[in-house]
């Protein structure tokens, strides 16, 4: 090897890649394009072209060089192309992964599938058979998917004898349908894939034409820069605790973020400032931290100068800045619970007024529904008619509700933030971009109370009280199964730490719902509700210097974590253990019983999750500890951890 | 951003997405160099942590530059690792051609070992350029039950929403590096300096440029021996990396009916 060679290849990871993607109507000759141009490029690996001659031979077919992509033997043996794939090629100027995608209304989602990943797109029309139905869906298609480089190609101009007049009438009507629908193809093309015209070498049998080849075309795509100077939108898509760290991690799916940077998180409307960028397999030196910037694109994990709640799908973006410079795009995401958004529609059934659907929308998960379908998109005639029902492979304007407000951006200004997908059972099943127009956000209006208020501070101090009382406040947060003995650990505890001069006070689950939460019910909005009243009272209480024993089921780690966030230091989750079998024998109020017959729905251990501790401050196990035993336990515990020494700064 | 960088992202987005929407999970490490791409690209996106057990699927005739490899590395990365054994020949059906019968002991292997430990999803290390019809194949790819592959009804998958919710009984295949070259793979090992099999380098005009089991695969004629060599090699070459693979060549659509039975 020479040193010539050496330097080509040190450069091949840094080589530019882009990813286009072939679309059209079916059999216009995408696939046979797709083995064609790796032929006339010589990019076949070695063996291949035999391989598919043998099997053309085997069928008893002409060579067909759709067989390059069509590797299923279905689609062989049918000549159609059902699932999309993918290849590697490279001209001089760049590598590309070309992707083939299906052009059978059959196969739409496969299409969508293979497109939404291309930078640009190759869109094939038959210059016998003209413009058809799949072509326009198609250019419609990619519109909406976000890819903006389009150039069409118009394939077996051996057809038509290479005729200049049949391609200026192919490129003259689809160019009118392109610019109604806002696409702007960069170039027409007339090729023949089987014949090789034009792919790589132009062909004298075209020489009327003076454009672009189709490699030339390809390497005259522009790569497009991320979305780094729009606001930021860093979609939190996980909180990892795995050792003293707290990170909040996610891709920036825009603009840029540094150390240092004040940031709110929606809809939640809490503040922080990042306080460090995590990185492996070594962290990142102060030196390079002043300069550290995060793109879009970027998959990254944060910390914060303070503990708050952060959970998966709340959108992070910078504090409003007086002078900060967004171009009119929001420095924050809207926020509302409507929207208006193009849609096409994949579902098994079909989309209608009134349906429920879970949207992801970045790392969010929301119950949407449909309010109205505002109109259908005829592909064939780009007609819009009326109706309440999107079928398989329709595409439309609807409005879609939630019953709280969500965080949207409008795809205009934001191509990736503004769009979701909609689910139907288990899959995905349509896709969608936002538009805002005529929507009020209502951020300032959520806020404005909360901006209003200020904390009033008490004469007396924490420690204060703490020195009165002897000692410190906090709060046991007892969780555990229904019939785990949490109460009746919690009532032994407070007697004993009572005698022992504690101000000690038990928040119990049912006796909160004879008052304080009277109006909450038992669905999983409410059983929220309910544990976020009881942490806020727990804290006002600890705060006054009592311990507060809370006996409460709380199956879900993540509004433990909540209460515990809430309530910050003197905080401890005891697990009450106890096997579903023995609470289930033990049945004291009768609701096992109940649950088992349907009677009750959602009773957690039967028919609704129990999420145990992972790293609870204390485990009592009821099943093999008695009453007595597991009361002196979490006796030991709570004098250790609230003890206080006297303090010298006692002044009243 | 550059290429590698890009794919980068995208991998740990992957690993995160799965780790957050998927109960039961486990990593397959089939200890080749794409597989020890998807531990390191793990410990990335978890900083430092590999929070799921990395799984040996283990057909017991792997050469023993990789066992040795194995061993060391489970330890070393301190990873929660789990080794199952695959089922023996015998028990494979007959009719099938050697190297395919061969595999088959892989896809039972992986289905018990699945079933055993009740994995809801699977992250496995294939790649779409190494052959046409993992070519074919989506990031999270459900699995039915059996762990069958119905190629022909795949869901859409676009804009990084992937299919994260299934029915009790099936599971999804994860393939975080669905979208990375082998020439992504051996410029990321050199970037990173991720440790690498031996067999990978040139010996006595030889080397292996995918590894299987010692019986069915072969090594290519190369020189190559640094990481910048088999680099360079790979971008003048027109041999197909799997071409020293037996399995691959038996019959035109061996490989699409073992995928369809649950291989990787
Ligand atoms: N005459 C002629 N036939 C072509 C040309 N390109 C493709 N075909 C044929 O058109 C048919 C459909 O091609 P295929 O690539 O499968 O179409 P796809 O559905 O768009 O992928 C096949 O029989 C091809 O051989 C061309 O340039 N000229
Ligand atoms: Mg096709």
């Amino acid at each position: 090897m020479n040193m010539q060679d050496n330097d080509i290849k040190a450069q091949s990871s840094a080589r530019e890649l882009l990813k286009v993607a072939i679309v059209g109507h079916v059999d216009h000759g995408k696939s046979t394009f797709v083995g064609r141009l790796f032929h006339d490029t010589d990019s076949l690996p070695e063996g291949k072209y035999e391989s598919i001659v043998a099997m053309c031979e085997k069928r008893g077919v002409e060579f067909e060089y759709a067989f390059l992509m069509d590797s299923f033997q279905a689609e062989r043996d049918q000549g159609i192309t059902i699932d999309t794939s993918q290849i590697w090629f490279n001209t001089e100027q760049r590598d590309y992964t070309i992707i083939d995608a299906p052009g059978h209304k059959e196969f739409l989602k496969n299409m969508v599938t293979g497109a939404a990943q291309s930078d640009a797109a190759l869109l094939m029309i038959d210059a016998l058979e003209g413009v058809q139905e799949q072509s326009r869906r198609h250019g419609y298609l990619l519109n909406l998917l976000g890819v903006s480089q389009i150039a069409v190609v118009v394939n077996k101009m051996d057809l038509v004898d290479y005729s200049q007049a049949r391609f200026d009438e192919i490129e003259a009507e689809y160019r009118a349908y392109l610019t109604s629908i806002g696409v702007n193809p960069t170039r027409f093309i007339p090729i023949s894939a089987r014949e090789g015209d034009n792919i790589v070498n132009p062909s004298d049998k075209l020489a009327w034409y003076k454009g672009l080849t189709v490699t030339e075309a390809l390497d005259d795509f522009k790569i497009l820069s991320a979305d780094d100077d729009l606001p930021l939108r860093l979609p939190v898509q996980d909180v990892y605790k795995f050792d003293d760290r707290r990170i909040i991690a996610g891709t920036i799916v825009s603009g840029q973020l540094r150390i240092g940077d004040k940031i709110t998180f929606s809809p939640s409307g809490k503040e922080a400032v990042v306080k460090n960028i995590e990185a492996w397999p070594r962290a990142y030196t102060d030196e390079e931290k002043q300069n550290l910037v995060l793109r879009a694109g970027q998959s990254v994990g944060i910390t914060l100068t303070e503990q708050i709640f952060v959970e998966r799908g709340d959108v992070i973006s910078h504090v409003e800045q007086a002078d900060a410079d967004s171009d009119g795009a929001l420095m924050a995401p809207h926020l509302g619970k409507e929207f208006t958004a193009k849609l096409f529609w994949l579902g098994e059934t079909p989309f209608e007024v009134g349906k429920n659907y879970k949207m992801k929308l970045g790392t969010a998960e929301i119950n949407v529904r449909v309010k109205q379908i505002n109109h259908i998109l005829d592909a064939e005639n780009l007609g819009q008619s009326k109706g309440d029902q999107l079928l398989r492979n329709q595409l439309g304007e609807v409005v879609l509700t939630s019953r709280h407000p969500i965080v949207l951006d409008d795809y205009r200004e934001f191509a990736k933030s503004g769009r979701f997908v909609l689910l139907e059972k288990f899959d995905i099943a349509g896709g969608g971009v936002i538009n805002l127009d005529g929507y009020e956000n209502t951020r300032e209006a959520l806020f404005a109370h909360q901006a209003n208020i200020t904390r009033v501070d008490h004469a007396v101090s924490l420690a204060e009280r703490e020195n009165y009382n002897g000692h410190k406040g906090g709060v046991l947060w007892l969780t555990g199964l229904s019939g785990a003995g949490k109460t009746t650990l919690a009532v032994s505890l407070e007697r004993k730490l009572f005698r022992k001069g504690l101000q000690v006070y038990i928040l119990d689950g049912d006796n909160l719902r004879h008052g304080l939460n009277n109006n909450l019910g038992f669905t999983d909005a409410d059983r929220r509700e309910n544990i976020r009243r009881a942490s806020e009272t727990a804290a006002l209480m600890a705060q006054a210097g009592f311990v507060v024993i809370v006996s409460l089921i709380s199956p879900f780690a993540e509004d433990r974590e909540k209460a515990a966030l809430t309530q910050g230091d003197g905080f401890y989750e005891i697990y009450v253990k106890a096997d579903l079998e023995t609470c289930e024998s033990r049945d004291p109020k009768g609701l096992y019983k109940k649950a088992r017959t349907g009677e009750i729905s959602d009773f957690t251990g039967i028919s609704s999750p129990y999420e145990a501790p992972e790293n609870a401050a204390l485990v009592i196990d009821t099943a093999k500890n008695s009453v007595e035993q597991g009361a002196n336990l979490l006796l030991e515990f709570a004098t250790e951890r609230f003890h206080r020494e006297f303090s010298a700064d006692y002044s009243i | 951003m550059s290429r590698l960088d890009d794919l980068e992202a995208q991998s740990i987005y992957i690993f995160r997405e799965a780790f957050n929407k998927i109960e039961n999970i486990a990593l397959l490490w089939s200890l080749g160099k794409d597989s020890n791409v998807m531990v390191w690209l793990a410990k990335k996106a978890f900083y430092g942590h590999v929070p799921f057990p990395v799984m040996h699927v283990d057909t017991e005739k792997k050469f023993k530059e990789m066992y040795e490899f194995r061993d060391r590395y489970a330890d070393e990365w301190n990873l929660n690792f789990i080794r199952e054994v695959c089922p023996p020949l015998e028990e494979m059906d007959d009719t099938l051609p050697p190297a395919a019968r061969s595999a088959a002991r892989k896809t039972v292997g992986l289905r018990d070992a699945t079933k055993k430990h009740g994995f809801n999803g699977l992250f496995a290390g294939i790649r779409r350029d190494e052959e046409a019809i993992r070519a074919k194949e989506r990031v999270f790819s459900p699995r039915g039950a059996e762990g069958k592959w119905d190629f022909k009804h795949q869901p859409p998958e676009f804009w990084d929403q992937y299919k994260t919710e299934f029915p009790e009984g099936t599971h999804i295949r994860i393939h975080p590096l669905l979208q990375w070259t082998e020439l992504d793979i051996w410029n990321y090992t050199h970037r990173e300096g991720i440790p690498i099999i031996p067999l990978y380098r040139s010996k006595n005009g030889l080397r292996y440029r995918s590894l299987g089991d010692e019986d069915i695969t072969n090594p290519v004629k190369s020189d190559a021996y640094t990481i910048e060599e088999i680099i360079a090699e790979l971008g003048s070459t027109k041999v197909s990396e799997r071409s020293g693979r037996a399995l691959d060549h038996e019959t035109e659509d061996a490989f699409e009916r073992l995928r369809a039975e649950g291989y990787l």
